[in-house]
């Protein structure tokens, strides 16, 4: 039987505000532990939790770019369980009336656009964080405690590991275009657990799923899920059933393992927070929000391909982090030919930026000066090949690509007469080779380019060496 | 009489005048702790050292002419609200060594205001009583008649209050903690407006209904405590953006035709018939003042018990969770965590405290919240609109303030469902988030005060006070001191 996978995902994404979501503290990360606490994030009696209002701006914000209904009125509730890390023996968490509902992001798979809907997004305090070195103690670092995430909940529309991993790239290009977090998921800014089932294809009703936690790189979103399917696939083949629990991702043996049942399942309690009053959104602040909303990922990826002509690849590719679209948009502007930039940036800079893991606004080539190296292939001043080399040098020293070609001598030679010469000299200093060629060896016609541009170390002008050495041998 | 026997009106203007020095108030005070508090037990920390410090910073501030209101006035503190470096147990065993490193709001206030800090009294552990029977430490007497209780969970600082054992104090008022237990004890409490005084650094039991209010020997001293008390925090949300008036500037005023509401449903069967009495001669004389007795119908009030112990219990489940035993305050040792929090909580915590937890815990539970916390709330709208209701045709509502005089030590408490009965005029005004007074309206044959409560709109204290002053100017219950 064929089976199909239903995916959903809920993702924490922690807020990049200067402090915490219900007191002053700061949430600076990698701080010494407990550095970054007071009174009120480690739960002493008596304090009270003050929502702070650029968390709330966060997440409106991050609505509003996943065409989310902001709610009129919305409250936070109390989630309750004992853990060390959780000073409160509650978190604080929205649960009935979240800020944002029903929204979508659009992901493109081999070139289709599909609509992966938003159910929610709530805020809520982060938990500290459980140190465990080994011995008889273990230790509580609160630093962490209450710095505001934004738990992002998919609806069950996603239909493949491929489709997730899409998804959680487009989110993180949302969050990142909007400043709202830097999406960072080996330092756990941002944390994704799924739900995972499968049914028969064409089904409709949903399988029992298992809920996959801990999947906590980009690279594992797509292994968990195909491991979580296979596991549940198998299962079923076998005559099992699908048990409805939730699984922990063990990356370093690439499988998922069971960590409670259905019945071992927490009872939260959720009620009401009488500590914060209800959030009562203002419609001319919302306005105010809505109006300094940058372009977001996919309004520009269609702008790419319709103001630009970009294959609908490119532009995702392009569009992906704000400051490389950005980049590309720059050079453009200064005069280049959209494809060619795309080109340029998508394997050459992209590649030499990888290798160092540089980002891309700490490059030491600017956009203006591609798109003048890019005006001298044009203008076949230098080849393809030669501005490679000069394109590696630009990007080690941040010089003109005319100043590398013209302190190098690296100028294309495009005078018929001297090209010729040297085409010339090559025919008569491989006699064998010529009288191979023309009695039907056609594939020697590169030997015999090759050792132009060995002569001419590799300055001469393609083209016009192609065309005259198959003029020169065909006579 | 001594100067731990007048109020703060009085020592104020003795003060201003330079009649009295910050320092012999504060040893008339000190002395008649010396004397009665072995008797009352009304304390659960004295801070004589604090106190002589704060008192001798009062008369250099005086000397240099910048005394403020409270400059030099002894007044003791619930030890549910927080005071920096003074310990703050909340009667209870798994707090007995914590100490704050931060002021609440109201006590921020109060040092800003001059006030001399004479001690922390002691309450129903967590504020869960109307006796002072469930502390964790002591159980305070009633200074009318020691073999009784003081009422609850304000009954340290309103004995405290009654036996000069300071000229006024601060109490917390959950469902009548502060009204019940200053009407049994013979003086003043209010429980002002949800929001209009700062719970922050008042250690929680159950937020949606708890408030920190003033409690005095005279109607007067109500008014000035409240005016440093109240106003908007930044630090609580729930403190509310409104402005604050000067609640002295009502007193004095006359009520001629102010209407007094009379709710059927308050006077009911089983009632003590001295109380019952002594609140209908109250009424006849608001009336020879003036005012209007209207007959009034609080229809839901059946209800008010039943809901209050259903949201109280599940607000506090929550809210006493965090002592765990892993940050402050008392840890029994563990095989592993699991068994540490558990022997913490059992240890630490009192009776009626674990009862709660668990009926609040059962209230929240997955399949029974919607037929509990969810009706209760829903019951809760149901009584707030019997009072929007009722202040159409009435300025303010009078009540009895307990269906009993206080009751012997031991009588109630092996039953809480009696005990929790003792709060049954008072839980509804929490409910509904409306201020309320209970001031002295006479004594029963036996000596012990009795008092009336009176109910206002929301963020109308200036009218309840103004009512009050009326009434205790023209009645002489307020004068009485008990004889210890």
């Amino acid at each position: 039987m064929k089976y199909e996978a239903v995916i959903g995902l809920e993702v924490h994404a922690q807020m990049l505000t200067e402090t915490k979501i219900f007191c002053g503290c700061s949430t600076k990360f990698g701080s010494e532990p407990n550095t970054q606490t007071c009174q009120i994030c480690i739960g002493m009696p008596g304090v009270l939790p003050v929502l702070n209002g650029k968390a709330l701006e966060f997440a409106v914000r991050t609505g509003l770019a996943t065409h989310c209904r902001i709610s009129e009125y919305s409250r936070f509730a109390r989630k309750n369980y004992f853990y060390p890390d959780l000073p409160k023996g509650y978190q604080i968490s929205q649960y009935e009336l979240p800020i944002c509902e029903h929204g979508f992001v659009e992901i493109v798979t081999d070139g289709d656009v599909r609509k992966i809907g938003i159910t929610r997004i709530h805020m809520e305090e982060d938990a500290g964080k459980n140190i465990h070195e080994g011995g008889v103690y273990s230790f509580v670092d609160l630093n962490r405690a209450g710095v505001p995430l934004m738990e992002i909940v998919s609806e069950p529309d996603i239909r493949s590991p491929r489709e997730a991993s899409e998804y959680m790239k487009k989110l993180r290009a949302i969050l990142r275009y909007l400043g709202v977090c830097d999406g960072n998921m080996e330092e756990g800014s941002l944390r994704c657990d799924a739900n995972v089932s499968i049914r028969p294809a064409g089904q409709k009703e949903y399988g029992t799923r298992a809920e996959v936690k801990n999947i906590n790189s980009f690279r594992f979103v797509e292994k968990a899920l195909e491991y979580e399917i296979k596991r549940q696939i198998q299962l079923v083949g076998g005559g099992g059933k699908v048990v409805q629990e939730t699984r922990l991702w063990d990356a370093a043996r690439g499988m998922t393992e069971s960590m409670r049942s259905k019945e071992e399942a927490h009872d939260y309690r959720y009620f009401p927070e009488p500590d914060l009053v209800p959030i009562a959104v203002d419609g001319k602040w919302l306005d105010e929000i809505r109006a300094s909303l940058p372009e977001l990922p996919d309004a520009k990826r269609k702008r790419f391909v319709g103001d630009f002509g970009l294959p609908e690849y490119d532009a995702d590719l392009l569009t992906s982090e704000r400051p490389v679209a950005e980049w590309f948009e720059e050079v453009v502007a200064a005069g280049a030919q959209p494809k060619a930039a795309s080109n340029w940036m998508m394997g050459e800079l992209m590649r030499l930026l990888n290798e160092e893991n540089r980002p891309i606004d700490e490059c030491a080539i600017k956009p203006e000066q591609l798109a003048s190296m890019l005006r001298l292939i044009d203008a076949g001043t230098i080849s393809g090949k030669i501005a490679k080399a000069v394109f590696a040098e630009m990007y080690r020293t941040g010089r003109d690509a005319e100043a590398i070609v013209k302190e190098k001598g690296l100028v294309q030679i495009s005078d018929q007469s001297e090209i010729e010469k040297a085409v010339d000299d090559v025919i008569a200093g491989n006699p064998n080779e010529v009288g191979r060629f023309r009695a039907g060896e056609e594939k020697l016609l590169g030997f015999f380019v090759g050792q132009v541009m060995k002569k001419t170390k590799g300055k001469a002008n393609p083209r016009m060496l192609n065309d005259l050495m198959k003029k020169k041998l065909g006579g | 009489m001594e100067l731990s026997g007048l109020g703060i009106h009085d020592l104020i203007k003795m003060r201003d005048k330079g009649e009295v020095s910050s320092g012999e108030i504060l040893d008339s005070v000190y002395g008649r702790i010396d004397r009665v508090e072995s008797k009352v037990a009304a304390y659960v920390t004295l801070t004589r050292d604090e106190a002589l410090k704060m008192a001798a910073k009062a008369d250099r501030e005086i000397a240099a002419g910048r005394g403020k209101i409270l400059s030099g006035i002894p007044i003791a503190i619930k030890d549910n609200i927080c005071t920096k470096g003074i310990p703050t147990t909340c009667a209870s065993k798994i707090l007995h060594n914590f100490v704050p490193p931060y002021e609440s709001t109201v006590t921020s206030r109060l040092i800003e205001a001059g006030y001399v800090l004479t001690g922390k009294t002691n309450l129903d552990e967590f504020a869960m009583g109307s006796s002072t029977e469930n502390s964790g430490f002591h159980t305070t007497r009633n200074p009318w008649d020691t073999e009784r209780i003081p009422g609850g969970s304000s009954g340290g600082s309103t004995a405290a209050v009654a036996a000069d054992e300071c000229i006024a104090a601060l109490g917390s008022d959950t469902g009548g903690s502060i009204r019940q237990p200053a009407s049994l004890c013979g003086v003043v409490g209010m429980k002002p407006t949800y929001g209009r005084v700062s719970r922050y650094g008042l250690v929680a039991f159950a937020s949606s209904l708890d408030q920190i209010g003033p409690i005095t020997k005279n109607v007067t001293d109500c008014a000035l405590l409240l005016n440093v008390i109240s106003g908007r925090d930044p630090l609580d949300s729930t403190s509310a953006p409104i402005d604050v008036p000067d609640f002295m500037a009502d007193i004095g005023k006359d009520i001629k035709g102010l209407r007094i509401g009379v709710p059927r449903e308050y006077f009911i069967e089983g009632m003590d018939p001295e109380v019952e009495e002594a609140v209908r001669a109250a009424v006849r004389k608001m009336e020879s003042l003036g005012a209007v007795p209207v007959e009034v119908s609080l229809p839901h009030t059946d209800y008010a018990v039943a809901t209050y112990y259903v949201l109280a219990t599940s607000e506090a489940s929550s809210n006493l969770a965090r002592y765990d035993g892993v940050k402050y305050g008392f840890r029994a040792e563990g095989r592993d965590l699991m068994d540490m929090y558990m022997k913490s909580r059992a240890e630490g915590f009192g009776a009626e405290v674990k009862r709660r937890i668990m009926l609040g815990t059962y209230t929240l539970s997955s399949g029974y919240y919607d037929a509990y916390y969810k009706k209760a709330q829903q019951v809760r709208t149901l009584i707030k609109d019997d009072f929007e209701k009722v202040f159409r045709d009435a300025d303010l509502v009078l009540t009895p303030t307990s269906p009993t005089p206080a009751f012997r030590m031991g009588e109630k408490s092996d039953d809480p469902l009696k005990m929790y009965l003792a709060d049954i005029f008072t839980i509804s005004v929490n409910l509904a988030g409306v201020p309320g007074i209970s001031i002295p309206c006479g004594f029963t044959r036996d000596n012990l005060p009795i008092g009336l409560q009176l109910i206002g709109r929301h963020f109308d204290e200036a009218t309840l006070l103004k009512a009050a002053y009326a009434y205790e100017q023209s009645t002489e219950w307020h004068k009485r001191k008990p004889a210890l």
